[in-house]
């Protein structure tokens, strides 16, 4: 493996460390539980507190979203595993302020039921939780059944709304709802073209082969809904709008974001050829894009490939989205 | 009627945490099949370091289960930890404060077990979980004793219908979980919750028939 790495069981706890050096203007390490960052703003009387978590391995995501106004605490899981009940039990004790904490993260059946039980344990304390579910990603299930599909990169937009309707003080109802209006906006798709190795494992645990690229592809590599021949990035770009505004009821006119993430080796250069010919798709739809973000925001390890996103814009989501924030990821 | 004393057993619960350290590769390869491949590294981490903390000659069954299933909940996390976290966790509340363990005891051990699984997860039998491995060898369990075998005869039926509970998911295809997104293509494949669920419960019963008096 061409990789940096030390002891591959050491790897998140090395990341992390790493991470609050990095950052330590904006973020720190839980006193007890060195699996939760938080964000040096946090906890604030009164207001509410918004968590996330989940594997490690998606850097910038999830740590790198934790900040003034947008995420307060991360419960951090091993490389592609959902972090234990504890953490995320721990987090959501860290940036309890008294309001009420809401625990914004994509669904997965672990982080489905660790949340689930440390909502249960925080309960006991007096903590109101509240729950949005991500479930962005087109490809991952039905559109008749999507209380099924994937969180995917669309996390970053609920993530962004959420704190930024945190910040304005407003209560954990409102804060819920604005967040779930922003991933219920989102659509996402993923296309693959290498696989990605856990370092534990040192070979990836499936295949792309050379010239062919995977649409549809998860962000831990679950198999996406077609295996084709490479095209030129027009093509793809063609498809994966295609894909997104397909399953996307936009009336003509809505005002969008776009997100157009790698998935950690693809050169960012290639993700500007991309979003240069999807802005063109989508303004020839008929929709005007509000804001265009391109880079690593939601990467799977040294997976080639990309990701992208639309989120369909009101006022509320345009003002919340353009608030300012310090995270390093965003 | 034939019993086994608790304080000592923990020693049962160290085998099954060397055997899923020897099935770590095993079981991480065929999860990641479908899965993400992380299912033995996961579990032998937790199994071990357990095993690190359990006092092998001084501990019940019980206070042993308790401590692997804290570490499974706090320090390993992903979906098994929470799952075979609280399995352990209430088939230990079934055995507290007990000091000879029978066949009756231990099948309310496993219902416990089942209860806690079922408390947490969203699966049921035929959707390619562990679930395809428990319930079955529970159902077996109980039908034997209700038959009138002993303990030593339910225990191997139950291991037989845990093996055969693993290979069913073979041929199924996932219902919850990561597999579950590839619909069809998760077919043909064991599921590597049911296949670790298989060993804990088959090492149980070998560690309890190698205990029993002759």
């Amino acid at each position: 493996m061409q990789r940096f790495i030390n002891n591959p069981d050491d790897i998140v706890d090395q990341t992390v460390r790493g991470f609050v050096r990095a950052h330590a203007d904006r973020v720190r390490l839980d006193a007890e539980n060195n699996r939760v960052i938080l964000s040096n703003d946090t906890p604030k009387q009164g207001r509410v507190g918004i968590v996330t978590g989940g594997g490690s391995g998606h850097e910038p995501a999830f740590i790198g979203y934790t900040g003034r106004n947008m995420v307060d605490a991360v419960a951090i899981g091993e490389l592609f595993s959902s972090p234990t009940a504890k953490s995320f039990q721990d987090a959501i004790r860290a940036v309890d302020g008294g309001a009420g904490v809401a625990v914004l993260y994509g669904n997965y059946a672990g982080d489905n039921m660790n949340v689930k039980m440390a909502s249960r344990m925080v309960a006991k304390a007096g903590i109101e939780v509240a729950t949005v579910v991500a479930n962005d990603d087109v490809s991952s299930a039905p559109k008749d059944e999507r209380e099924k599909r994937r969180g995917v990169a669309g996390e970053i937009f609920m993530w962004k709304i959420g704190g930024a309707k945190a910040a304005t003080g407003a209560n954990l109802h409102d804060v819920i709802a604005s967040a779930q209006k922003a991933i219920d906006n989102c659509r996402s798709v993923g296309v693959g073209l290498t696989p990605c190795t856990l370092p534990a494992a040192g070979k990836p645990n499936f295949q792309i082969e050379p010239g062919m690229m995977e649409v549809g592809i998860g962000h831990h590599g679950e198999p996406g809904t077609r295996i084709e021949p490479l095209k030129p990035a027009d093509a793809v770009a063609d498809d994966m709008v295609e894909i997104v505004l397909e399953d996307h009821d936009m009336p003509a006119g809505t005002e969008v974001a776009v997100l157009v993430s790698g998935l950690g080796a693809t050169p960012i250069n290639e993700l500007y050829v991309l979003y240069d010919r999807m802005a063109d798709r989508i303004e020839a739809a008929g929709y005007k894009v509000h804001r265009g973000l391109v880079g690593n925001y939601f990467t799977s390890l040294e997976m080639m490939g990309a990701t992208l996103t639309i989120m369909a814009l009101d006022d509320e989501l345009k003002t919340l989205l353009d608030a300012p924030t310090n995270v390093p990821g965003f | 009627m034939t019993t086994l004393t608790n304080k000592g057993s923990a020693a049962i619960l160290c085998e099954v945490a060397d055997v899923i350290v020897e099935n770590r590769t095993y079981l991480s390869e065929i999860d990641g099949k479908i899965g993400d491949g992380d299912h033995g590294f996961n579990m032998s981490k937790g199994f071990d370091r357990a095993k690190g903390r359990i006092d092998a000659a001084n501990d019940t069954l019980d206070a042993a289960m308790s401590t692997l299933s804290d570490v499974l909940m706090s320090e390993i996390g992903g979906s098994m930890g929470p799952l075979y976290g609280m399995m352990f966790a209430d088939m230990a509340d079934a055995l507290s404060g007990k000091a000879q363990i029978d066949a009756q005891t231990f099948g309310e051990m496993l219902h416990a077990g089942l209860e806690g699984v079922q408390a947490i997860g969203e699966a049921k039998v035929g959707d390619k979980t562990l679930l395809d491995t428990l319930v079955p060898a529970i159902e077996t369990y109980d039908a034997a004793l209700g038959e009138g075998a002993d303990w030593a005869t339910a225990l191997a039926r139950m291991t037989a219908a845990a093996e055969a509970g693993r290979d069913s998911t073979e041929d199924m295809v996932a219902k919850v979980g990561r597999s579950s997104r590839l619909g069809e293509r998760s077919r043909g494949v064991l599921d590597a919750g049911a296949t670790s669920c298989c060993l804990i419960l088959v090492t149980l019963a070998r560690g309890i028939e190698a205990r029993l008096p002759a």
